[in-house]
């Protein structure tokens, strides 16, 4: 079945945000990305100006989506963990709560051993905000309640976007 | 589906062009790129062979404007349209709110092209989606060219259901960007029922 549709409200972005920043500081890393697994952008902290960060995303997620296809055909439910290794940078991609991809950029000046020790944890404190994000748009929308902004849109607002 | 994020004002959905090898697909995105103004488009991705035929996918994303204060993000992205590349179409699809499904107007193609709106509509109930009830356009592509089948024979064998449908000649540009607006009208129309 299609995942349901990934909201993301103000408190949960600021606690993951927070944790990010914890993790970029912890790692030692350069940059650290959230994404989701159909390629949007969630957010990223560190030196995220010196990428093109949609295209990022949007190669993360088909590189997840490519190599998950290639871990069922050999048996495997996915691979939870890549690691890319550069003359100078290394990229390490993990899949956070079944469908968020952490990435984490790092140089010399960390290693692999100490990013996965740091994601791992990061892991665990990411995977709990996302869950409640979860319910609680399943909550919201139980209850009827609609903040959502496109329920008041006319039919002009719509073609406007296209003049 | 698409992605809101109420803390940056934003709603980022995702379309897919479908259809059989060498139909246009990916000459579609080229030009619609071509034809965007730089601050509405990022930079256009395309993984494709040497002989530039896509191999895993095309992705474009722009940038349409605001609707009550949400930033409105479209991703454009292509399938790979030959057939034994039906492993990498499927993760495509992944998360698709809308198709367009580009099909090759010529005689010959005709075999391929209703061989790919199958493939589609089996992909897209393997990832839980219904071809009938997704925001769908269809477009008949290469309307130029000799030896055509007439849009009326298209339209019985490749959209009974009768969803929008353009023609068009993607070399030239011709109807590329009345199906974008039609797909993306379909898929805000669809968030503001859906809720």
């Amino acid at each position: 079945m299609a995942n349901p549709q990934l909201v993301m409200y103000d408190e949960e972005f600021k606690q993951i945000n927070a944790v990010i920043e914890k993790l970029l500081r912890e790692a030692n890393a350069k940059v650290i990305f959230l994404v989701d697994k159909n390629g949007q952008l969630i957010t990223g902290c560190g030196e995220t100006e010196r990428f093109d960060t949609t295209s990022l995303a949007s190669l993360t997620a088909g590189n997840i989506a490519a190599t998950g296809g290639l871990a069922k055909l050999i048996g495997e439910k996915e691979f939870s963990i890549l690691f890319h290794e550069g003359e100078k940078d290394n990229l390490h991609i993990s899949i956070v709560a079944g469908r968020v991809i952490l990435v984490v950029l790092f140089d010399s000046r960390s290693s692999l051993g100490l990013v996965r020790l740091r994601v791992k944890k990061s892991s665990e404190e990411l995977a709990t905000i996302f869950g409640r994000l979860l319910q609680k748009s399943e909550e919201k929308e139980k209850s009827g309640e609609s903040e959502f902004p496109f329920a008041e849109i006319t039919d002009d607002d719509i073609d406007n976007l296209f003049s | 589906m698409s992605f809101i994020n109420y803390a940056s004002r934003e709603i980022n959905c995702k379309i897919v062009y479908y259809g059989p090898g060498l139909c246009g697909k990916t000459t579609n995105l080229q030009f619609v790129y071509q034809k965007t103004a730089p601050e509405a488009k990022g930079k256009m991705i395309s993984l494709a062979t040497e002989t530039e035929r896509t191999l895993f996918f095309d992705f474009l994303p722009l940038a349409l404007g605001e609707i009550r204060g949400f930033k409105t993000r479209f991703h454009l992205y292509t399938v790979p349209g030959q057939v034994f590349y039906d492993a990498s179409r499927k993760l495509i699809l992944k998360g698709v709110d809308g198709v367009v499904f580009v099909a090759d107007s010529q005689e010959e193609r005709m075999d391929a092209n209703i061989e790919s709106v199958e493939n589609l509509r089996i992909n897209l109930t393997e990832q839980g989606y219904d071809l009938d009830k997704i925001p769908y356009v269809v477009q008949y592509n290469k309307r130029d060219l000799p030896n055509l089948v007439s849009v009326e024979e298209l339209r019985r064998e490749l959209n009974p259901t009768g969803v929008p449908d353009f023609e068009a000649c993607a070399t030239t540009g011709e109807g590329v960007f009345e199906t974008l607006k039609a797909i993306a009208k379909q898929i805000l129309f669809d968030l503001k029922k859906g809720r």
